[in-house]
């Protein structure tokens, strides 16, 4: 029987480095492998020892698409390890700067990276030959994003005003209040480039997934909530590590995440569409009802109309923050080191992301665990390749390759986040 | 006249510093226009072959085969620029460097045997000629904008490598340190955040690494007056640029 080889050394348009590999036989799919070749940076081994207030800072350098998934995570467990929580008012702020990250990473995503798939090219720039205008309303709606982050967080790539316990010091109330007229533009130009994607020829292909991600009583999760699941599950984050396990495969140098009875399952966009839906806003619903979309999407291809609508809920609630801010008296809360452990789990714009600490009584890490949201959706996107490889054999090798990449960016990896969590081994060379 | 080729490399890194190149929404749809962007994975799947005008490296080395490759993106470079705190000084990763490597190893792990990595993590210009190095934990997108304005017109960049306390006095930022007690490495940290920390009421924690000519032991002196403990002076020099000479010398002091 013939035997075809399907092999990209090096993805492009993704965070970091991976690669793919499919050989089949005949119809027969013998191996389907989505690679992780990032070298491994050991964040949880150098952790130790270290002040836990400086956990947030060195851990947004896990990644520069998502800082503030670290921070936020990072800041959280070690409140939750002081015993202290912060104030309704720094909340509020945190979820400010959390909306700029979904922004700019969405955006960026989306427009630049994902969107070049279903056109037949190779990237934006090519892009604005042809539609010059659409790469500048998503470059424009990127840079609100950038923005946000820079004005709440002094940065937009490792923000510097953010701490354990909220932030150095109270955004400026003048410079936040400017950002609104950009905010409004942005929340009409997200639903215009989400209905222009929506016209998109998408791949025939649904998947009844696992779908998990936070959920919280009152508004659609971003920085804080419990964990759920569409087929039941409901944890409290600290619960983390007795429902999800991860595995360490020859292939990858990103540990590979799975549900106890071992199957796979689906964080971010998708997972949090599905399963909190109900608590987007009226206008960000319409948005989606006008791309097709219903209260679940199980097609894959579509997370790319999935994060535009996200974007304009996150464009909505920045604007909603903005327009009532006051800066907080004590922009701060105070956090005197004592012994403890704790979780924290945000959603990062590719899903859920977990930290969890111990420390000692000096406030000194002893035990650091992260778990990122690449490492969880790997085995599901080596499932998801495996079933469009077997729908399209028919396909050209090129065209199946295309196909193939395309799959793997419909999750956005990240691949810098999903290999930091290895410790370390030792080749002298 | 052709357009001038650039290529973006990725080492092991967090990607923040080329990211920064796709920050520039303001700017992107121009450079474009002048350069022919002839190899940057993160951004297109297109990828033409070498030579290349000016490279860009991001990120540290950290295994047998980036030792390799590096020396094939010399080969290929006319120009060869690294950017960011992992390229110029083995970034957060270097840690390692300072680890007692068999406490390290002892740490469990399931299949250590599938790793393939250095016993450090290095700077690129330990492995190859680097023709300038733009510092920071990320690159400052201004700077970076500059760089390549200065290089595609054949002129030396504007990148002032003084500390980070010429940017607070220029900005008229009040001394943390003398007024509120506040540790900072500004004395020691080259400028070019942007007097970020500082304006933010928070010390350097030193992004930019070393300025030119530090003074370490007369700065950490001062820390200890403000009474920061031997760990904690030492962990103040030890995390972006921990793996510059300069901050990797007094840290070790104060082991």
């Amino acid at each position: 029987m013939s035997e075809r080889i399907l092999q990209v050394d090096a993805l492009a348009r993704v965070e970091g480095e991976g690669a793919l590999y499919v050989r089949l036989k005949g119809d027969e799919i013998e191996k389907v492998e989505f690679r992780i070749f990032e070298p491994p940076r050991f964040f949880e081994a150098f952790l130790q020892g270290r002040d836990a207030h400086e956990t947030p800072d060195i851990t947004s350098r896990i990644c520069g698409i998502c800082p503030i998934a670290y921070i936020m995570g990072a800041s959280q467990a070690v409140e939750q390890a002081l015993g202290v929580s912060v104030t309704p008012e720094i909340h509020e702020l945190r979820r400010l700067i959390y909306c700029g990250e979904w922004i700019q990473s969405h955006v960026l995503h989306a427009a630049m990276l994902h969107a070049p798939d279903f056109l037949n090219l190779h990237d934006a720039i090519k892009i604005a030959e042809v539609n010059p205008e659409l790469v500048k309303t998503a470059l424009r709606l990127k840079k609100i994003g950038n923005s946000l982050m820079e004005v709440v967080g002094g940065r937009a790539v490792h923000p510097v005003n953010t701490r354990v316990g909220g932030f150095y010091s109270a955004p400026d109330k003048a410079k936040v209040k400017a950002l609104l007229p950009e905010l409004e533009w942005g929340i009409a130009a997200a639903r215009d480039v989400a209905v222009a994607f929506s016209k998109f020829d998408f791949p025939d292909d649904e998947y009844d997934y696992t779908f998990v991600s936070l959920k919280h009583p009152e508004t659609y999760a971003i920085a804080e909530g419990r964990l759920v699941s569409n087929r039941g599950l409901d944890i409290g984050v600290p619960e983390f590590n007795d429902h999800f396990f991860e595995e360490h495969v020859a292939r990858s140098n990103a540990l590979h995440g799975h549900m106890k009875d071992g199957s796979a399952y689906l964080v971010g966009p998708l997972a949090r569409y599905a399963n909190n839906y109900a608590q987007l806003t009226d206008a960000v619903k319409e948005t989606a009802a006008l791309c097709g979309l219903g209260e679940v999407v199980r097609n894959p291809f579509k997370s790319i109309l999935v994060r535009m609508i996200e974007v304009q809920y996150a464009l909505e609630e920045a604007a909603r923050i903005v327009r009532v801010y006051e800066p907080p008296k004590q922009p701060f809360i105070d956090t005197p080191p004592r012994a403890g452990e704790g979780h924290g789990c945000t959603e990062a714009p590719r899903g859920i992301c977990y930290h969890t600490y111990k420390l000692d009584a000096e406030g000194l890490v002893t035990h650091a665990q992260i778990v990122p949201p690449t490492s969880q959706n790997q085995p599901q996107i080596e499932a998801d390749l495996t079933r469009v490889v077997a729908a399209n054999m028919d396909m050209a090798d090129a065209d199946l390759q295309w196909r193939c990449e395309q799959t793997i960016r419909n999750y956005d990896p990240c691949i810098s986040c999903a290999t930091h969590f290895l410790k370390l081994t030792v080749e002298r060379v | 006249m052709a357009k001038p080729k650039l290529a973006v490399w990725k080492f092991s890194s967090c990607d923040g510093c080329q990211l920064s190149l796709l920050d520039c929404e303001d700017e992107l749809l121009d450079i474009a226009g002048q350069i022919d962007i002839a190899h940057f994975l993160e951004a297109t799947s297109e990828i033409k072959n070498g030579p290349y005008d000016i490279s860009l490296v991001e990120g540290s080395i950290t295994t047998p085969h980036d030792v390799e490759r590096i020396r094939k993106v010399r080969e290929n470079s006319k120009v060869l620029i690294t950017i960011g705190a992992c390229a110029t000084a083995g970034g957060i990763q270097s840690l390692r460097n300072f680890a007692d490597v068999k406490e390290f190893t002892n740490i469990v792990y399931a299949h250590p045997e599938y790793i393939s990595t250095l016993e450090k993590s290095d700077a690129i210009a330990d492995h190859v000629k680097v023709d300038f190095e733009l510092r920071g934990c990320p690159v400052s997108k201004h700077q970076l904008l500059e760089l390549i304005t200065a290089t595609l017109a054949g002129r030396k960049p504007y990148v002032p490598n003084a500390s980070q306390c010429m940017e607070c006095k220029r900005a008229g930022t009040v001394c943390v340190m003398v007024a509120k007690g506040t540790p900072c490495l500004g004395p020691v940290t080259q400028a070019g955040c942007g007097n970020l920390c500082p304006s933010h009421g928070r010390g350097c924690y030193g992004c930019f690494g070393p300025k030119e000519n530090p003074n370490p032991p007369a700065l950490s002196a001062h820390l200890s007056e403000l009474g920061m403990a031997s760990r904690e002076v030492r962990d103040f020099y030890r995390s972006f640029n921990a793996g510059a000479p300069e901050f990797a010398k007094e840290s070790t002091s104060h082991e």
